[in-house]
């Protein structure tokens, strides 16, 4: 009992990231990245693939440690994983040998397997409990990692470009049911993804990493539900777009490499009417 | 379902008489239909078996006729006869329960020995360093290949036996286990530990789950070479068993008892897989190649 009083009391947690750089061997993925969240905002990670801004996510999540700088949460220098955070993955990564609700219990203790329960029906799929992860749709089985992560009540969510492999409509439910879930537990949320239309649907501030720095840092201020017919919803969402494609990595005579993250680049690729980056 | 005869009758008769057949009699009543499709049924059901039993029958007519020798063949009539008597006087079952209990005690301490090493290698660097590369240098030298030297160590008896069948199930075993773990998604098990599984948790919900298709195959294996193993072993020498139980009879010229013999090791080879099916089906029952469509 007293566990539940306390998450219901429980808010999200401010996070600091202080010149936070990081390399993997000779490659500099993030350079003296400088970020702070307030407690329970939610946050989007724009950029094109490889920009750095997965392994940001990782080292907020303590899976990478940082080569230099430090990131604080609560106040606490960060030092590994962390109870009161929870990642939701781009693959839903379900164990396959566990039946749904045994997968949203995971980790719990045997006591709070009712909590597991409640979850799933937070996420609309309470009749789906006995069922084998193989047999849900992809929609499906990303709405039970969400519940997965969210039965642990985290005062942190990292999402991973969860909807990355979804369909368009499946997508757009997903975006409300997180808003949802999110204004209703007020966990501070850090969503990478590249769709700049779920960034600008979803968050409070939208940051762009371009070549391992932070590159824009855009207020949201449009009024929740946000509707994404709206004329300012869609005209701040093509200014963001713009601003994502306006530097387009410079190929040199020698290689088509992109100097960051290596993935061969065509120069001169058309970007208008591209709407995702690249 | 329900058309009345009287309709199928008109319907019948609308057909000219000096037209080609084009269509299903309609004259016939449905549930002629119903009990021709039954029969095709089962026919099709009885074809796979018409082959081996018109096979047994030729054989029991020529053993009857004197065609073929009872030193080649018994008749089969005489193999179920010899059958039912070793059954009835109990000694089949004795000589059952020693085989099968010398099979599974060497499949118990080898495979057991390769699910620990495959364990030990498949989860830590430096075991498998330090033993995978011993492991498969062993693993080239055929089980049988050993005979002499294991009589040399331990005699003609049961030891001899177990250690034959134990070397050879290990193997298989030991590499389906090591490769299963090895192949387990490293993405589920760093979503385990971002979860708070323990080191220990993780093994038991995550490695083991995932490596299981793998070391169920291995079992596979090793049930099969195990009475491979079993026969050779048991028809070197041996004091009881079915191995015993042929060998006596071929000194005797008592081809019906080694017949018997025979298609009791096919029938527990055969037991043995139900057997490790039947564990895939309950143990992968997550799995979408083994859910019933």
């Amino acid at each position: 009992m007293t566990h539940n009083n306390k998450a219901a009391g429980r808010r999200g947690e401010p996070l600091v990231l202080n010149r936070l750089s990081k390399y993997f061997g000779e490659r500099e993925v993030l350079r003296h990245t400088q970020l702070s969240v307030a407690p329970g905002q939610f946050i989007a990670i724009v950029g094109r693939s490889g920009c750095g801004k997965s392994t940001l996510l990782r080292l907020v999540a303590g899976l990478e440690t940082a080569t230099e700088g430090a990131i604080t949460v609560n106040d606490k220098p960060l030092n590994g994983l962390s109870d009161d955070t929870r990642i939701m993955f781009q693959d839903a990564r379900l164990l396959p040998w566990k039946r749904v609700i045994d997968n949203v219990a995971l980790g719990l203790p045997p006591e709070r397997r009712g909590d597991a329960m409640k979850v799933l029906e937070q996420v609309g799929l309470a009749d789906r409990a006995n069922d084998w992860p193989a047999r849900l749709s992809g929609g499906q089985r990303q709405r039970v990692s969400l519940a997965r992560a969210l039965v642990h009540n985290p005062r942190l969510l990292l999402l991973d470009e969860p909807l990355g492999a979804l369909d368009a409509l499946t997508r757009i439910e997903m975006h409300r049911l997180i808003e949802d879930l999110w204004q209703a537990s007020g966990f501070t949320a850090l969503l990478v993804t590249h769709d700049v239309q779920e960034a600008v649907a979803l968050a409070d501030r939208v940051i762009l990493i371009e070549d391992g720095r932070i590159a824009l840092d855009e207020v949201i201020s449009l009024p929740r539900p946000r509707s994404q017919g709206d004329a300012a919803f869609a005209a701040l969402e093509k200014r963001i777009l713009d601003r994502v494609l306006q530097k387009p990595p410079a190929p040199t005579r020698e290689s088509f490499t992109h100097p960051i993250d290596g993935e061969s680049v065509w120069p001169g690729l058309p970007f208008h009417g591209v709407r995702w980056a690249v | 379902m329900t058309i009345p005869n009287s309709e199928l009758s008109t319907m019948a008769a609308s057909v000219h008489p000096d037209q080609p057949w084009v269509g299903p009699d309609t004259n016939i009543p449905l549930s002629w239909h119903k009990f021709n499709s039954v029969m095709r049924d089962i026919w099709q059901r009885l074809l796979p078996w018409l082959v081996p039993v018109v096979l047994i029958v030729v054989w029991q007519i020529a053993s009857r006729l004197g065609w073929l020798s009872t030193r080649v063949l018994p008749a089969p009539l005489e193999v179920v006869t010899a059958f039912w008597k070793l059954a009835v006087s109990g000694e089949l079952l004795t000589h059952v329960q020693v085989s099968a209990g010398r099979a599974l005690a060497g499949l118990a301490v080898g495979g057991g020995l390769g699910l620990l090493l495959g364990l030990l290698t498949g989860t830590s660097r430096l075991a498998e360093t330090l033993l995978d590369s011993s492991i498969q240098m062993v693993r080239n030298i055929p089980a049988l290949a050993l005979i002499p030297l294991v009589i040399l160590w331990f005699g003609i008896d049961e030891t001899a036996k177990l250690f034959l069948i134990a070397v050879s199930v290990f193997f298989p075993i030991y590499l389906n286990t090591f490769h299963g773990i090895r192949g387990v998604d490293p993405g589920l098990i760093e979503m385990g530990r971002t979860y708070g599984l323990s080191r220990w948790e993780l093994y038991t919900q995550i490695v083991l789950p995932g490596a299981l298709s793998s070391i169920l195959v291995g079992l596979r294996f090793s049930l099969g070479l195990m009475w491979v193993i079993l026969i050779v072993a048991e028809t070197i020498s041996a004091q009881s068993g079915i191995g015993y139980l042929t060998m006596n009879a071929r000194e005797f010229l008592q081809t019906d008892i080694v017949l018997v013999g025979i298609l009791l090791y096919a029938a527990l080879g055969k037991l043995a897989d139900v057997f490790a099916k039947a564990l895939e089906r309950y143990w992968l029952r997550w799995h979408p190649g083994y859910q019933p469509a």
